[in-house]
């Protein structure tokens, strides 16, 4: 009798699940938005909006002319970024080929580069750029500035002398300074976080709304379970949206995993499970399915796309964003992510990132729990 | 045996759309006395509560299906406490809240299969109860509940809440919206589920179901006017009731209410219905003042009340100034 | 007598469904006319066209002597219109209610505010003047409805369902409120589900799966199918629909 009863529960809870898996196949709209948009997502900012600037026209001044500067222009024209399109022979023509709009960069070598370069190490190099856009400018700074880096470090490594290079992380990852390398781990974060919790809150507050959660909490089933219940399918359709990311940034994009999948897994386990917990704070607090769409809208995806450091640093932000930004998971689920898979590290030099998506997990499951209802106030 | 008992219950909330406090009883004079609800309701009747909206209907249906805690007062449902003992009324209750529209975008099929294993049975095991409604809409079967008319939804619903054979029914305005001839089949299905033994209690704001329920109460404002059979109601009707016609009803109105004699005076169809402070006055008198204004064809004779004539009486005498706004 | 709304042959089809099948009937100047129909019958529908909501399949109809088809916006500006589903701004107090539909129907200012006064006066509101309207009770509310549907004196007004869910005494100052109105000139237009207001109207129409089937006065109706009351007649028609459906 008693395994009977159980059997019945079990397949109490399985009816509620295949139920939410119609409502959820059923609105076409709902499955083109859940599935789509992750390949919408990741194309657009993998292609369209994206901060490389290629084919860009390039001067050279180089007065020179040996082994050291020859290999960096080499090195210039080898790389998508530049065309030599001109070679100048004063400075005196710089102000004229921008005029014209000939070039925008000029690369301008000191007298003896490699001289210098080799023994006193006080090898000179200019690079101007026209900055009437002030993005592409830095950007075009920072890919030749990577460039002439990767120059010296390659004379560092056959000397073995110890230079006082500064390395930099991001170029250090990003060789190629890509910007999906940002952006994936940002949409991943951005795309779990609303389809868990916008979607599960805007699934129970439909059942509030057409007052068939009334009957619900009538019923023998207990409010517990329809809770996770409903919250089953949207984990479901997270797993499939992280794989159809990861799948789509592998080979469309070609970042690959560096570390390790499990852990990757791990991390994202926890992250969802805090979307969840957020879904379900949102749908106690939102009596129509607007307000539902509102809230998750301004207080989820917003922050999670200005302040998560998916499109603009943290570290540039005034000290209360930066404060408040503490406050977002995604921002330590991006963090995390970005270890485990552009950098490839441990699982434990995440551990911080992860402590954190924890605790958040834990206080967020402690107040849906207090906040959740089993009447209707 | 009583399948549901209420006693001195009453549920006040500040309402924050209307700013006003609304719910079930009403406050008195000291702020920690509340004038609750009062009834029993015997097993296997139909008892009804009839209100207009905002009386605290729903309030009553949601205390007594679990959902909402009493401020005051306490309600037994089948014998178990609403508030202590939940878990053994959600267990064998029925409930159609007022909005509960099903699943739209499942089929007929799929919503009674889903109620029935919510509910912890299955369609076959309680198909006799549900048959004579079900089988009308059987047809439909593949059909999603968003695209059947309202008559079928009503039916469809009824069945969804009947699926594991509760023993009380909790029917919250299933019929407002609803035309006058799905209205009255509705209750033709009603009659039978009483005949199975199934106390149901429900709510309806048209008067004119009074006739349909063995007992009903009349609500307003958070209490109850009168609780009786629609019959022992009407008897209690305590004044004379007139119906008075004339070729001109807009004026026979006004010219009925200027009378200092007349005590109330509504108009009822083709008919004014007018009550007498005075019942000394008589017809023919009625009839000749009626007549020196200038009416013609006047038509005067005694009725009896029905419930809304009642309804509107009691309503006068528990606040004076209703019927005056 | 002055006609002011008439129809004829009007229809509207959705793919295959008619929904409102070849309707013809006149409506005289200060008449309370009685739209009923079980749900699904095609009022709505019918009452969208003569509206100027919804452009009809075919035939004909003129609302205040505007064509439906042709002029739209002057039979809008003819009418007035209230349900029992949307009727007022709630968030709005009541005076700023008064005035916003009196100016979307083009009243001046002073007129306005004079006539404001008349009618808060009228209604026994004045008392509410700055009250929020959904700080009033429903019964209050569909009559301060009504008063700002006809407000700006419209030749006709639409009442869908005015009455829904409103205790009897309130309902019964509502038809009062119809009765002065139509005395005024006002031609109205009402549907409604209690079948006893049916009795109140001077005709009454009663459509079955798109077709009007009865038009007459409640007495006549009620002799032409032998019943005691509009409900038995509504019943006797509604029977035979062969479609029911929203």
């Amino acid at each position: 009798m008693n395994l009977y009863q159980q059997f019945i529960r079990g397949s109490q809870f399985w009816a509620f699940v295949k139920k939410e898996f119609r409502h959820i196949m059923r609105d076409n709209r709902t499955v083109l938005i859940l599935l789509g948009m992750p390949i919408v997502e990741i194309i657009l900012f993998g292609f369209a909006i994206t901060t490389e600037v290629n084919n860009s026209k390039l001067a050279i001044l180089d007065p020179s002319n040996d082994k050291a500067t020859l290999h960096i222009v080499r090195e210039m024209e080898a790389s998508k970024y530049f065309n030599v399109v001109k070679i100048i022979h004063s400075t005196s023509e710089i102000a004229t080929v921008f005029n014209r709009g000939e070039v925008d960069m000029v690369i301008i070598f000191g007298n003896d580069f490699n001289e210098k370069l080799n023994h006193t190490g006080g090898a000179q190099i200019q690079l101007v750029a026209d900055a009437t856009n002030p993005n592409v400018a830095v950007t075009l700074n920072n890919y030749a500035s990577s460039i002439i880096l990767q120059y010296q470090m390659e004379l560092m490594m056959q000397q073995k002398v110890p230079y006082q290079i500064k390395p930099e992380i991001k170029l250090l990852y990003n060789p190629s300074m890509k910007s999906s390398f940002n952006f994936v781990p940002g949409v991943m974060g951005m795309i779990l976080m609303l389809i868990c919790a916008m979607m599960t809150s805007i699934s129970i507050v439909r059942e509030k709304e057409t007052g068939t959660m009334e009957v619900l909490l009538v019923s023998p089933m207990k409010p517990l379970n329809i809770i996770i219940a409903k919250a089953v399918p949207y984990l479901v359709l997270s797993f499939v949206n992280l794989v159809t990311i990861l799948l789509l940034s592998v080979f469309v994009l070609h970042v690959p995993v560096a570390g390790s999948i499990f852990s990757l897994t791990l991390v994202s386990i926890i992250f969802i499970l805090v979307s969840l917990c957020l879904g379900l704070l949102i749908s106690t607090i939102s009596d129509t399915q607007v307000a539902a769409m509102l809230i998750s809208g301004m207080a989820l995806m917003m922050p999670v796309m200005l302040l998560s450091g998916m499109m603009f640093p943290v570290e540039n932000m005034p000290k209360p964003l930066q404060v408040i930004s503490h406050l977002i998971p995604a921002k330590w689920y991006i963090m995390a992510v970005k270890k485990i898979m552009i950098e490839g590290l441990p699982l434990k030099y995440a551990l911080k990132e992860i402590g954190v998506l924890c605790l958040m997990a834990v206080v967020l499951i402690g107040i849906s729990l207090k906040k959740f209802k089993i009447r209707l106030e | 045996m009583y399948a549901i008992q209420v006693e001195g219950l009453s549920k006040n909330y500040h309402s924050a759309k209307s700013g006003k406090y609304a719910g079930l009883g009403k406050p008195s004079a000291s702020p920690d006395q509340v004038d609750g609800v009062t009834f029993d309701v015997h097993q296997g009747e139909i008892f009804g509560i009839i209100g207009p909206d905002g009386a605290g209907k729903t309030t009553l249906f949601r205390i007594l299906t679990t959902l909402l805690v009493p401020d005051s007062g306490t309600a037994k449902v089948d014998g178990y406490d609403v508030v202590t003992e939940l878990k053994d009324i959600r267990q064998r209750v029925g409930y159609m809240p007022g909005k509960f529209s099903l699943y739209q975008d499942m089929t007929v099929e799929e919503n009674l299969n889903f109620f029935a294993t919510v509910f912890n049975t299955t369609v076959e095991e309680n198909y006799e109860l549900v048959k004579d409604i079900y089988q009308q809409i059987e047809p439909f079967k593949t059909r999603r509940a968003g695209k059947l008319s309202g008559g079928m939804k009503q039916k469809l619903a009824l069945s969804c809440a009947l699926i594991h054979k509760p023993s009380v029914l909790f029917l919250d305005e299933p019929t407002t919206g609803v035309d006058p001839v799905s209205r009255k089949e509705f209750w033709g299905m009603l009659r039978k589920l009483k005949e199975q033994g199934i106390t149901i209690l429900v709510s309806t704001p048209y008067m004119d179901e009074a006739f349909l329920c063995d007992r009903i109460a009349l609500i307003q404002d958070g209490i109850f006017l009168q609780i009786d059979s629609p019959q022992g109601i009407i008897d209690q009707f305590a004044q004379t009731l007139w119906a008075v016609r004339s070729n001109n009803m807009s004026k026979l109105l006004r010219d009925l209410r200027a009378h200092p004699a007349v005590d109330t005076c509504f108009a009822f169809g083709d008919v004014h219905h007018v009550t007498l402070s005075n019942d000394s006055y008589t017809i023919a008198e009625l009839h000749d003042y009626l007549a020196q204004l200038g009416h013609s064809t006047i038509e005067v004779h005694v009725i009896k009340a029905g419930i809304e004539d009642c309804y509107m009486q009691l309503a006068r005498r528990v606040d004076p100034h209703s019927n005056n706004h | 007598m002055k006609i002011v709304i008439q129809t004829d042959g009007l229809t509207k089809q959705f793919g295959n469904f008619t929904a409102v099948d070849n309707i013809s009937f006149k409506v005289q100047k200060g008449e309370i006319f009685g739209f009923l129909g079980a749900n699904g019958a095609g009022k709505t529908t019918a009452m969208r066209m003569l509206c100027g909501l919804s452009l009809p399949t075919s035939g004909k109809g003129m609302v205040a002597g505007y064509d439906i088809e042709q002029e739209p916006e002057k039979v809008k500006r003819s009418i007035g219109y209230m349900s029992q589903k949307f009727s007022l701004y709630e968030d709005l107090k009541v005076w700023e209610n008064i005035r916003l539909f009196a100016g979307i129907y083009g009243m001046k200012s002073k007129d306005i505010a004079l006539k404001t006064d008349a009618l808060l006066k009228q209604l026994g509101f004045e008392s509410e003047r700055d009250s929020y309207v959904k700080s009033l009770p429903l019964g209050w509310k569909q009559k301060l409805a009504f008063s700002v549907a006809i407000f700006h004196e419209p030749k006709i007004v639409f009442l869908d369902e005015p009455t829904g869910g409103v205790d009897p005494a309130t309902r019964r100052q509502f038809w009062e409120l119809i009765y002065e109105a139509a005395d005024r000139g006002i031609t109205v237009f009402v549907t409604t589900h209690y079948m006893d207001e049916a009795e109140y109207c001077d005709r009454v129409s009663i459509m079955v799966d798109g077709r009007i089937d009865a038009l007459d006065t409640p007495k006549s109706l009620k002799n032409q199918f032998n019943a005691n009351n509009m409900d038995e007649v509504f019943h006797q028609l509604a029977r035979k629909a062969q479609r029911s459906d929203n």
